[in-house]
């Protein structure tokens, strides 16, 4: 049952589309200019270049990427808000041959399910956790989020975010980078660098895979639904102000895990 | 002594560390073993850790109901902050069991209300406390059938044997009193309980038998009160 | 042995493969024992941040198709909740322990029956699970076995609910392996992962618990209960003594039916005329066969006795609509319940020229 497969490509038809996409839900389901599209993209295509579709248990957060439950061509779940890394956690204890990945936004992993994050983190569950910051609560209408910026308008903070008042965003990589155990990876990607973030997520996933430890990345996300933001200037908050406050790269690697390729 | 359900009733209460909790145990297995039902339960409250310590224990012919119950026929007493928290659950006829070191022996006097002598002073408001278990405060004095019963375990544990058998000791007293146990199961039950620990140290082993042994003779069932 | 004790044999006897738990009196030596024991018989133990993360965490772990289990109480019940809840939607097994304490908030780590109305509605749903209220270390044994086959045949939530007394006491008990008695072992069917390569060999699996529109989620709900209705008649358990003489029926669960049971022995012993009903299924609830007890005599009246204010008894009224017998009630929360106490309130309710002998 637990036998490893590998499929590095899919059949002829598919090969437009990686084999991890699920071709029957495409276009997806998010706003136009979202970037849980990209960092999914990314995933999908991590997945299908490592050649673990048949062990992935992909856990989805509610909120915005609850809308992914069926994005993939792997078996999926949706969960509680803030409950998917437990949830994820769970099945990996009870069958370790398991790819374990939960896939949540900044308010399910850094608010409601903090504990989670940080206990998972600390314990070195072998998962690996994906986090969307797109600074705020994006599915509610747009909420101060632990990541929203100082002066950000949001629906709870409508003349912007006051530090004194509800602290400065939230720094979640460099949080779990201080606590987790030994063989952690951890790193924060942006949907404005692809190649970059796919190469991050597949080191996660490969630290999974060699059982070294927990794994997680970060992702910058961009919501011009909610910022009220065009093209132009949804890329210039992603790349700009967004870019100041959370610096992209690698934070804890693993020995062993340098190089993504191969 | 057993009263209309037919189930004998008895409390042991200490404090944290003088192994009441293996008493309640040691009682329950031994009617196990003499093919009688028996539920054993110890308070777990927020005292747990360092405080009273009372053990619960229940021996029947038939199943037995609820793990607790309103009155004891036996209450073993080993403390003095043991003999408050239990208070209530004397009635006539309880066999009331003390160590003498914790509680100086009782003055029975037909005209006191329940049990006096609180070390050399009742404190105040004991005497009436303790009646008022038995019966209201404004009836007539408390049945003096309730049967004070002192021991010097902890004494004759320090001098004869070792201060870690004092408990052995109050369940050889206790075995005595309630009748319906056979003393070599009893000593069945130590030796399952202890076995490992015996292995280890027989010495052990043999200071508790005594212990058992001096506790089973120390009183004088009959003529008692 | 204690109640704990029996518990963490049970579990391993059932099969349950992975216990994740949250330390809360009184179950913590049901996580102790199987801390103890699991390595030995190749079962899995995993100490969480909280009770929701226990609760999830089984969730993951009988998805990929082992059978897993949690012991909580009091606050950590209210905060299990959550995960019961996705369970009874996704209709993922699991087994529950809950072994009550004083209430409400963190009050005593000691006993009560207050968590009856939590563990058989609580959740934002229509209370689909099967709750085995248990009353002596016996059935301690045999329903936490049940319930694993329960929980893994219907795939709804299953509960074992004891009390912090039956989780201290020691009495005797006889452990068997289910095998032996003839029992079968439900087995574990993985809901995810199930073996070939998805989109090549299989259709993915995607389980949701979101709707979009109302009408998808009543469609999903009506077939759930349903098939709860189905499964009702299959699951039911209880205990009854009543006959046509009867005038007072004790109505009881859990450990305070053993004092009920008792109190109704020595009150027939004395003259009086009293039955007993005990649901041992309080969900779902054995309603048909508590009517037909009530049915056995016009004018009996019932005692609902129990350690909570009302739960029971909330449960029994709504069963009994359209009766019109009396009921009495001896209601202690958080305390427990002595079978004097019930022969007393039996018999200051009987009219002293019906009393026997009087």
């Amino acid at each position: 049952m637990d036998e490893k497969r590998t499929v590095v490509r899919g059949p002829a038809e598919n090969r437009n589309m990686p084999l991890s996409w699920r071709k029957e839900t495409k276009p997806h389901r998010f706003c136009p200019g979202c970037g849980h599209g990209i960092a999914l993209k990314a995933l999908g295509e991590a997945v299908g270049e490592l050649g673990i579709l048949d062990r992935v248990l992909y856990g989805c957060d509610i909120g915005c990427s609850l809308l992914s439950w069926d994005f993939f061509n792997f078996d999926s779940v949706q969960t509680h808000h803030g409950r998917t890394i437990p949830v994820v956690v769970g099945a990996k204890r009870a069958r370790p041959e398991t790819i374990a990945i939960a896939y949540m936004g900044d308010g399910g992993g850094y608010a409601i399910g903090a504990q989670h994050l940080v206990n998972a983190a600390q314990r070195g569950d072998q998962i690996t956790a994906i986090l969307a910051n797109n600074t705020l609560y994006a599915m509610t209408g747009g909420q101060l989020a632990p990541t929203t910026l100082p002066g950000q308008k949001t629906g709870t903070t409508p003349y912007g975010r006051e530090v004194r008042k509800t602290g400065a965003p939230m720094q979640g990589p460099e949080l779990v980078a201080a606590i987790a155990a030994d063989g952690a990876y951890v790193a924060r990607g942006t949907v404005g660098e692809y190649q970059q973030l796919k190469e991050f997520l597949k080191k996660a996933l490969r630290n999974q895979m060699e059982g070294r430890g927990f794994s997680f990345v970060e992702v910058l996300s961009t919501c011009p639904t909610n910022w009220r933001t065009d093209a132009k200037a949804t890329w210039a908050f992603l790349r700009g102000e967004m870019a100041r406050y959370f610096k992209v790269g690698e934070l804890r690697v693993p020995e062993p895990v340098a190089g993504g390729e191969g | 002594m057993m009263d209309e359900q037919r189930v004998l009733k008895i409390i042991v209460a200490g404090e944290g560390g003088q192994g009441v909790q293996s008493i309640g145990e040691l009682l329950a297995e031994a009617a196990f073993q003499a093919g009688k039902q028996a539920l054993y339960i110890p308070n777990f409250g927020v005292e747990q850790r360092g405080g009273v310590s009372v053990a619960y224990v229940q021996i029947a012919e038939e199943a037995i109901g609820a793990p607790k119950f309103l009155y004891a026929d036996l209450l073993a007493v080993l403390s003095k902050r043991a003999a408050e928290r239990t208070k209530g659950y004397i009635k006539p006829g309880t066999i009331y069991l003390y160590e003498e070191s914790a509680l100086a022996a009782p003055v029975i006097d037909d005209q006191a209300v329940g049990i006096q002598g609180y070390e050399t002073v009742a404190p105040e408001g004991f005497a009436k406390m303790v009646g008022a278990a038995a019966a209201p405060a404004s009836s007539p004095p408390v049945d003096p059938s309730i049967r004070p019963v002192g021991i010097r375990a902890a004494q004759t544990a320090k001098a004869e044997l070792t201060p870690r058998v004092f408990n052995i000791i109050v369940l050889g007293a206790i075995t005595k009193l309630i009748k319906v146990l056979p003393p070599a199961g009893v000593k069945e039950a130590i030796a399952k309980k202890f076995g490992a620990k015996f292995r280890e140290n027989p010495e052990l082993e043999a200071l508790n038998y005594q212990a058992l042994a001096k506790g089973l003779t120390m009183i004088e069932t009959e003529g008692q009160q | 042995m204690t109640g704990n004790e029996v518990v963490a044999w049970a579990a391993l006897v059932a099969g349950a493969d992975f216990m994740y738990g949250y330390p809360i009196t009184p179950q913590n030596e049901i996580m102790h024992y199987w801390a103890r024991l699991a390595p030995h018989f190749g079962r899995g133990f995993l100490q969480t941040e909280d009770e929701m993360a226990a609760g999830f965490a089984m969730l993951g772990g009988a998805l990929v198709g082992k059978k897993t289990f949690c012991a909580t109480a009091g606050p950590g019940n209210i905060l299990m909740q959550e995960p019961i809840a996705m369970a009874e939607m996704m209709r993922i097994p699991g087994v529950w322990v809950i072994q009550q304490r004083g209430g409400p908030s963190t009050a005593t780590v000691i006993y009560s029956q207050q968590e009856l109305r939590l563990t058989t509605a609580g959740g934002n749903g229509e209370g689909l699970r099967i709750v085995y209220s248990t009353a002596f270390h016996q059935e301690l044994f045999e329903y936490t076995i049940k319930a694993f086959n329960r929980a893994w045949e219907y795939r709804f939530p299953t509960f074992v609910l004891g009390d912090g007394y039956q989780a201290k006491m020691r009495e005797a008990v006889t452990l068997f392996r289910p095998e032996a008695r003839g029992w079968t072992l439900t087995p574990a069917e993985p809901l995810v992962r199930r073996p070939g390569i998805p989109a090549l060999d299989r259709d993915p699996v995607h389980l949701r618990n979101t709707f979009n529109i109302e009408e998808e989620l009543y469609d999903r709900l009506m077939a759930q209960l349903a098939a709860y209705d189905r499964l009702t008649p299959e699951v039911v358990e209880w205990e009854v003594e009543v006959g046509p003489e009867t005038e007072v029926l004790l109505v009881a669960h859990g450990i305070v039916a053993r004092a009920a049971k008792q109190a109704c022995a020595m009150l027939n012993r004395q003259g009086y005329k009293v039955g007993y009903f005990r649901p041992i299924t309080v969900r779902p609830f054995p309603g048909a066969a508590l009517r037909e007890a009530v049915a056995a005599n016009p004018n009996l009246r019932l005692l609902v006795v129990e350690s909570a204010y009302g739960q029971l008894l909330a449960l029994v009224k709504a069963e009994l609509y359209g009766f019109t017998n009396a009921i009495d009630t001896l209601l202690k929360p958080g305390v427990g319940i002595t079978a004097e106490e019930i022969m007393a309130a039996v018999t200051a309710r009987t009219p002293k020229e019906v009393r026997p002998g009087g």
